[in-house]
């Protein structure tokens, strides 16, 4: 027992002197909590490689007005006693890490009591808790652009639109085939209360993790015969769906996918089952100047991180690319605020994401002109959008199908945030109120 | 009723499928008396290599799946000279925690050498409803299980006839009976491994092509590992007709169950359903179906 | 020269068959408890009690229940992490519905749930064995996962079926710092620790090792199988199930039933195996190595500045390779090297 004590003070002192010598304090620091192994290795090397090369982009173009990025990966394994203990490790290195976002529902969880204490804000794009983006509840937790629950609204209305309009939703039979997690169960309170409210059918038909075989789903799938299928999936399980709907002779026209099913990773295993297969997505699909400068500025001079060039554009690099235009432009904002040129706390970055304002003109400034919607947040809406479009894959590349970005019902999606928030802060005795 | 006949059936075709990733784990346990955990990251390695040698060197996969054969064979070779003869005598846990220490060791090769994006496998096998079946009973059963499972009966007979009309079928059986008595008589025990490690990495490779051909490849197939595990359960840890046996079982019972029970309990019983119907069957008979009745001495 | 046994002599039965008999020995481990509960929550930086103690003491709990179970007991079990969801999810209820409720008693009565499964879940070992019952284990493993996610009552009806702990309070005072948190596991494993070495000294420890070693020997001396399975698993299962609440509430705070997955109990397994079964040193052994391994792996994977993806698949490499190479060289796992180095100890400088 005592051995092990020394070598845990051993480690101790050895990492605290490793971070005595690694502390820059004129470089903002972001720690990544990212996974590259495991079964969702393929998601989160594309999200994180798109975040680091932006990164790269903007320490060679001299920073944010001059203040470097500086960033160290932990591997997580999307394991959520893993995150947490990355998270403890990391956050006070450096001079603080500005910001986090593990990728992970499960780690964002373990993480999310941590916030506050610490004052370090954590973003979660387009997963995690939608009830936290009334900021009032939660003041350091940022779901942006476009939560669950808005998504899950967004796609009845993209349906509803499909059908010929809200009301001719009355009488159909949609079925929502989700991942038996905390994931899939999360948009129940949104579509349970849209059938209600709109007259649709509403099945609900789960999938054990991981999801390698769906014969008995989609048998019962084509026995109820319905109109459209919702496929909220993750992982091995949407490839597997693609395949399995078409062994059953099911057409994948008539299958909407959330955008955690509708990346290249999810279709290209599936081959020409998923031609035709349409899914919600925050991102339009194409190519954009920023990402040709990517090409040029970093991946020319050697400092990729995607190992295979091709992926450079694909739907997990663009989002990793997205989450670091906002995270840099938080960053920015602070600076605005509260001192350009110098390196941000947390806390400023905080009120940076809690006021941040990325509308076209600055997105055409960026290069990235129509890439994710307009971004707006408040202390009330933490989320900043809401809209989403939806693209459909043509074999081999990905094609916008809604030309605009659109929202669904948000007044209910609100009324649900409030309702849930309110429960939290009950549980958790908190007084919602806005931080300055 | 022909609802009925379609999940029933495609349940059987299915648990085809699992009886073909259990051969691996029975070959292995029956030669040399190691449940080899690793079996799931082999058959993932062995649909990752295959494909890599197919989409990053070029070659077409009749060329790509031989070679593969013969990297598998060096990976079970090298297991066996590395991992195993160091542990020979070590009571039975110890080397089912040694290849649990294994798979995740394969896991993070296999996605070192090749990268961890899943990859489409296509084979000359189409995964379509036939159509016959289609017109004439309306019910939609796909030729790719279909074919599979033929695959499947072949490469059982073929084990079969191997373990017990051949001389080195009559070596492994004999090895694993008692290892001590069989190098007495003269069987050259790591050769007889090597060659065990060696079928079990065949087996894997089949076993992966066809779980690929049908998911794609990508790091979830290790996961199949854990759907054959009732199946060996189920069949008996020694018995390679009990694997089909077993097979044939869980997978009806599986799709029949999360057809017909699922909507009363909530749905997505299928990760437990086998393993409790196992279980069950267990307290029956407690070596499973056609396992070897432990004998213990006092 | 300084682990002389010499002239410790002992006048009562009592002194004879203490636990730790040698002078030495009990001064080492009063120090180690002095320093563990009076020095280390003022002096250690917050990352090393929050994000390696903490968790180190919640698994070494863990790593007790099944070493009780399978190292002692003998009857190999993969459903660890599931007794661990129950004896969360059960003390989240009883804080919750029953307001007031003092949290060790919640804590005690999640453990018992936990209990009552396992002991519906040992069932079968009665007539199962060896890898069969470990099969038959995974069945607990997915089905009370399972139940847990689809049985709304247990999350309180999340929207997502993730619960979030409450706060821990004893007679008023609040747990919310590391530190504190740290001593309140500390001292609950330290409790439940002591009770272990307790039992398996004892004639219960005893009719375990009997029936591990060969059970029906044990039936034919008059041992009662039913009742020495069934209270292993019931023992193993408490145990499992206090730590998984802690693990809720003095560590992640939040958790979903996912968090208690297979990926867990093989966990637990290896910290088992690897720090010595049918040892309770073992537990607390295998339990640090398991939780500081990765970090050092990632630490020298960062030193050597790799890229990233090369790294992560290192980690996982060296870890697979470290598992193996560790039962390779010492099959009975640290706890008997640790011996090994005591016997050489108490002989030093001589060589025998």
């Amino acid at each position: 027992m005592k051995f092990i004590k020394t070598i845990i003070s051993a480690v101790a002192v050895c990492s605290a002197l490793a971070s005595i010598g690694n502390a820059v304090a004129d470089e903002q620091y972001i720690p990544l909590l990212s996974y590259r192994v495991g079964p969702y290795a393929a998601g989160g090397s594309g999200f994180f490689g798109g975040a680091v090369d932006y990164f790269n982009l903007i320490n060679a173009k001299g920073g944010i007005n001059g203040v470097k990025i500086s960033w160290e990966e932990c591997e997580t394994e999307y394991n959520p006693s893993r995150g947490v203990e990355c998270y403890e490790r990391l956050k006070h290195k450096n001079g603080g890490a500005s910001l986090v976002d593990p990728l992970s529902t499960g780690i964002a969880y373990g993480i999310l009591d941590r916030l506050a204490e610490d004052r370090i804000p954590m973003t979660t794009l387009g997963y995690g808790r939608s009830d936290a983006a009334n900021g009032k509840v939660f003041p350091y937790v940022f779901p942006l652009v476009t939560s669950y629950w808005n998504q899950a609204a967004a796609m009845i209305k993209y349906l509803g639109d499909k059908s010929g309009g809200m009301d001719k939703l009355k009488g159909k039979k949609i079925v929502d085939l989700y991942h038996d997690s905390a994931f899939g169960k999360e948009p129940f309170p949104v579509f349970e209360a849209l059938s209600k409210k709109y007259g649709f059918e509403l099945i609900k038909v789960p999938v054990a993790h991981p999801g390698n075989e769906q014969q008995s789903q989609w048998l019962q799938i084509r026995q109820a015969n319905p109109d459209y299928v919702i496929l909220w999936g993750w992982g091995v399980m949407n490839a597997v769906s693609l395949k399995t709907a078409q062994r059953n002779g099911f057409p994948r026209e008539k299958i909407l996918g959330v955008w955690w099913a509708g990346s290249e990773e999810d279709v290209i295993p599936a081959g020409d089952a998923a031609k035709g297969y349409s899914t919600m997505t925050i991102n339009s699909p194409g190519n954009f100047a920023l990402l040709d400068d990517i090409r040029k500025t970093v991946y020319d001079a050697g400092k990729g991180n995607l190992d295979d060039k091709k992926r450079i554009g694909s739907v997990v690099h663009m989002r990793g690319i997205t989450a670091a235009i906002l995270w840099v432009e938080a960053i920015r904002k602070a600076q605005d605020r509260f001192g350009k040129g110098h390196t941000m706390t947390s806390e400023q970055i905080r009120w940076g994401f809690e006021n941040l304002n990325i509308d076209e003109a600055r997105q055409k400034a960026l290069g990235v002109q129509d890439m994710f919607p307009p971004v707006k947040t408040s202390c009330d809406d933490h989320e900043g959008s809401g809209a989403v479009k939806v693209q459909e894959w043509t074999g081999d590349h990905w094609k916008a199908v809604t030309p605009n970005w659109f929202v669904g019902d948000k007044v209910l999606t609100r009324a649900l945030i409030e309702e849930s928030s309110a429960k939290y802060a009950a549980e958790k005795k908190i007084t919602p109120a806005c931080l300055k | 009723m022909s609802f009925f006949f379609e999940v029933l059936i495609a349940g059987l075709l299915s648990g085809v499928m699992y009886a073909l990733v259990a051969l691996g784990f029975v070959l292995v346990y029956k030669a040399s008396g190691v449940f080899n955990f690793a079996q799931g990251a082999m058959v993932f390695f062995a649909a990752l290599t295959c494909v890599g040698f197919n989409e990053v060197f070029g070659l077409s996969l009749w060329i790509a799946i031989p070679l593969t054969m013969l990297v598998m064979v060096i990976l079970g070779m090298a297991i066996e000279k590395i991992v195993l003869r160091r542990l020979v005598n070590q009571p039975e846990i110890t080397l089912f925690m040694a290849t649990i220490g294994l798979s995740f060791f394969i896991e993070g090769l296999a996605q070192l050498l090749w990268g961890s994006q899943p990859h489409k496998l296509t084979l000359p096998i189409e995964d379509v409803p036939i159509a016959f079946l289609m017109d004439q009973f309306n019910m939609l059963i796909s030729q790719f299980d279909v074919i599979a499972a033929c695959i499947c009966a072949i490469l059982v007979l073929v084990l079969a006839l191997l373990f017990s009309k051949t001389k080195i079928g009559r070596a492994l059986r004999a090895v694993a009976d008692d290892h001590q008595a069989a190098l007495s008589v003269g069987i050259p025990l790591q050769h007889i491994w090597a060659v065990v490690w060696a079928v079990a990495g065949f087996v894997s490779l089949v076993a992966g092509l066809l779980w690929g051909a049908r998911n794609g490849v990508q790091f979830s197939l290790v996961y199949i590992a854990l759907k054959a595990l009732p199946v060996l359960i189920l069949g008996g840890f020694t018995s390679v007709p009990g694997a089909i046996a077993g097979g044939l079982i869980i997978g009806a019972s599986e799709k029949l169950a999360e057809v017909y029970l699922g909507p009363i309990m909530g749905g997505g019983i299928e990760g437990w359903f086998p393993y409790v119907l196992a279980l069950l069957f267990l307290l029956v008979r407690p070596e499973g179906l056609f396992g070897e009745k432990i004998i213990r001495r006092i | 020269m300084f682990y002389r046994e010499a002239g410790q002599f002992k006048t009562t039965y009592a002194a004879d068959s203490q636990i730790f008999p040698i002078k030495q020995d009990r001064i080492g481990i009063a120090l180690l408890f002095a320093c563990a509960f009076f020095v280390v929550p003022f002096v250690a930086p917050a990352y090393v009690i929050s994000a390696i103690l903490i968790p180190f003491l919640i698994f070494s709990l863990a790593a007790l229940g099944l070493n009780i179970l399978t190292g002692y007991a003998g009857q190999l079990s993969l459903g660890s992490a599931a007794f661990m969801a129950v004896g969360a999810f059960a003390s989240y209820n009883f804080v919750l519905r029953i307001p007031g409720i003092p949290l060790l008693l919640a804590f005690a009565l999640g453990g018992i749930c936990a209990s009552l499964v396992g002991m519906a879940f040992g069932l079968p070992s009665l007539r199962i064995r060896g890898f069969y019952l470990a099969a038959a284990t995974l069945a607990t493993q997915f089905f009370v996962v399972w139940c847990l996610t689809k049985i709304s009552w247990f999350t309180n009806s999340s929207s997502s079926g993730v619960i979030t702990a409450q706060e821990m309070t004893i007679l008023e005072f609040h747990f919310h710092t590391p530190a504190s948190k740290y001593v309140l596991t500390l001292s609950i494993v330290a409790v439940l620790a002591l009770l272990a070495k307790n039992m398996v000294r004892s004639n219960i420890g005893r009719s375990w090792m009997a029936v591990r070693d060969m059970d029906v020997a044990a039936e034919v001396i008059g041992i009662r199988l039913m009742r020495t399975k069934m209270l292993a698993f019931a023992v193993s299962s408490f145990y499992c199930g206090i730590a998984g609440a802690l693990y809720a509430y003095a560590y992640l705070g939040t958790v979903e039933p996912e968090a208690y997955n297979l990926d867990l109990s093989f966990r637990i397994l290896f910290m088992v195996i690897i720090g010595g079964a049918g040892s309770i040193l073992g537990a607390f052994l295998g339990a640090a190595f398991i939780i500081l391994l990765p970090i050092l792996i990632d630490f020298i994977t960062h030193a050597l500045a790799l890229p990233t993806s090369v790294s992560s698949n290192l980690e996982l490499m060296v870890f697979g390779g470290l598992i193996i190479f560790f039962l390779i060289v010492e099959p009975h796992g640290l706890a008997r090297l640790w011996q090994i180095t005591k016997e050489k100890c108490r002989l030093w400088p001589f060589p025998y």
